[in-house]
């Protein structure tokens, strides 16, 4: 078993996000808070309210991309930071939750403002017994 | 990078000649030693871009290119839609018409000694600055689409800037042909509580003064004096454009094979000019750049009532306002060409027809934003900058060091600090994001500029030096 777990990975200007799991699903839970990961210390985020996200694309890879996109515009417009995931992927359809707080700016020292997900480095592939998932997030 | 592979055609240009399926070489202006510490990956990526149907010239990079996605950051490329040529998102980057202008204050260093502190502490109020900030203005769908369409104009007429500040402005402060239907609800519902905000990142506001001036004719044409105090804002078009960039990325990606596009790499993802997702993105990019150029002129706004507060005989007149992520349409050796320029600057030369009367003699002003608490550059464009790169230049320091190993090195309090010793108030709402930004998590500026002046892409004309940072 791939235990689960997550981790940045270097580019010049930007930020590498990479999540490992047992599944593509627990891979693309690990990856999001990779991204949370470069904005503030996901420990320091409270799971206090849940937010529902649903998208699809043609290819794993590309859903990689629109869940991350997914959860950025909803830290942009509900100006929150998430640290909980759940995400359920069935034929290219992904239904996820997300838990988190609303962003407060003496506690979690957000550094930066996700942009958005790119298709830089992108992959999701299989990683010993599990999957990684991973991509460069432009801030 | 090595350098085996490039003959040297000047002492700060580099070329590496098509191979494969490159459709023209690449071209890097960089001092020996900036192209070493290059990262290869910008040469990777220039070559993957010089593969793209339609581009013309060569693959660019700037003295500070580094790793994109995509196009590297510090790239230039323009295409003929004539030879079918493409336009891409990654090729003007999600922060659409992200860039930097500067202003006059018409005071000098001793005018605002014993205000600095005053300054910074009523800046940091009122400039909503970091993550979660939210301006003062609300659009509603009308507002927001004669914004989109108006840029710096609408703010103007709305009541947040000065008439003087357009002729200013690339475009006249307005691009034309935006398409605010091309804009999605959600990028729309991104900046409805963002307008007259800073952003986060590498973003700021600085009141600095003018430390040193190598070109004094330029510099008087410019209005600039050593000892002036001068203020840089270096921002974006915020939720609006990222959303555009996110989306529209998508969509030539799945679009690309559809019009026969094959790309050596999905992050290449672009369209035919003559598409209709070519024509929708150049639209809603259009539209991005009109938010940009409101978000600084409304940002402006706010520094000028500041200003009038703090320092009242302070008159603040723009010098001039640069954007460094855009896919513009040139005219160059009489074709209509696309010109994406990704972390670099338009660089017209004196006499160009676009510069308004006031500035065309010296050629326009290129304004490079230096690390949080080092020098930034006020340079002019030259003439033979539009054969070198179709009148281009760089746009800042560039990153040495990624974010993550940034934050194992500095802790953002001891960079307050040390940057205090310097004279300099630095104010963020975040310590991590300080630390992040750290002067010496970037490449030295100083041999950035030096570069584009020595390889001809642009003069120096001052230098200047922070007093006052606010950073998102």
């Amino acid at each position: 078993m791939t235990a689960a777990r997550w981790e940045h990975y270097e580019h010049e200007a930007d930020v590498g996000v990479r999540g490992y799991g047992a599944s593509v699903a627990e891979a693309f839970e690990q990856a999001a808070l990779a991204m949370t990961g470069a904005v503030t210390d996901p420990d320091a985020v409270r799971p206090l309210e849940r937010v529902e996200l649903r998208c699809e694309a043609p290819d794993e890879e590309l859903l990689l991309g629109e869940w991350l996109n997914a959860l950025v515009y909803e830290m942009a417009t509900r100006r929150m930071l998430f640290s909980r995931f759940a995400v359920q992927i069935r034929d290219s359809r992904l239904t996820g939750e997300a838990w988190g707080e609303p962003v407060d700016p003496a506690r979690h020292h957000p550094a930066v403002e996700v942009k958005g997900a790119t298709y830089t480095t992108l992959r999701v592939a299989r990683h010993g017994e599990g999957w990684l998932a991973q991509t460069v997030v432009d801030v | 990078m090595e350098l085996a592979r490039f003959e040297r055609l000047s002492a700060n240009a580099w070329r590496m000649p098509a191979q494969g399926a490159m459709r023209v070489p690449v071209v890097i202006y960089a001092s020996e030693a900036l192209m070493r510490a290059m990262d290869d990956k910008v040469l990777e990526q220039a070559t993957n871009v010089a593969t793209l149907p339609g581009i013309v010239g060569a693959s660019y990079a700037m003295p500070d290119a580094h790793w994109g996605y995509g196009f590297p950051i510090g790239g230039v490329a323009a295409f003929d839609p004539e030879q079918g040529g493409v336009v891409s998102a990654g090729g003007v980057g999600f922060d659409i018409s992200c860039g930097v202008r500067c202003l006059h204050t018409g005071l000098r260093r001793e005018d605002i000694s014993r205000k600095q502190n005053e300054l910074a502490d009523m800046l940091f109020r009122r400039i909503p600055a970091g993550l979660g900030s939210t301006g003062a203005i609300r659009l509603g769908e009308a507002e927001m689409d004669a914004m989109l369409t108006g840029g710096a104009r609408w703010a103007v007429q709305r009541g947040w800037g000065e008439e003087a500040d357009l002729e200013r402005i690339e475009e006249g402060g307005q691009m034309k042909h935006a398409r605010p239907h091309a804009v999605s609800a959600q990028a729309k519902r991104r900046q409805r509580d963002e307008m007259g905000t800073l952003g986060s990142g590498n973003h700021y506001l600085e009141v600095q003064h003018v430390s040193e001036i190598f070109h004094p004719e330029a510099a008087t044409r410019f209005g600039l004096q050593e000892g002036d105090v001068v203020v840089m804002i270096h921002c974006g078009s915020r939720g609006l454009g990222h959303q555009i960039g996110s989306e529209y990325l998508k969509q030539m990606a799945l679009s690309a094979a559809h019009y026969g596009i094959r790309l050596p790499d999905r992050e290449l993802a672009c369209a035919p000019i003559a598409s209709e997702v070519g024509q929708d993105y150049l639209g809603a990019m259009r539209a991005a750049i009109n938010c940009a150029l409101a978000n600084r002129e409304i940002l402006t706004h706010l520094v000028r009532e500041v200003f009038r507060e703090v320092l009242p005989q302070a008159r603040l007149a723009l010098l001039y306002d640069v954007s460094h992520n855009t896919c513009k349409v040139e005219t160059h050796g009489g074709r209509k060409l696309y010109v994406h320029r990704k972390g670099a600057t338009r660089a017209f030369g004196p006499g160009h027809p676009e510069l308004p009367p006031a500035l065309r003699e010296a050629g326009q002003p290129v304004l490079i934003g230096g690390s949080m608490g080092t020098g930034s550059y006020v340079l002019t464009g030259t003439r033979e900058s539009e054969s070198l790169a179709f009148s281009s230049a760089c746009h800042g320091a560039g990153r040495a060091m990624s974010r993550h190993q940034a934050l194992r090195t500095w802790k953002g309090r001891a960079v307050v600090d040390q940057l205090a010793a310097r004279g300099i108030v630095v104010k963020s709402p975040s310590m991590r994001g300080i630390a992040e930004e750290a002067p010496d998590a970037y490449k030295d500026v100083a041999a950035v500029v030096d570069a584009a002046d020595a390889a001809g892409l642009a003069r120096k004309v001052a230098r200047t030096e922070p007093l006052v940072c606010i950073k998102g």
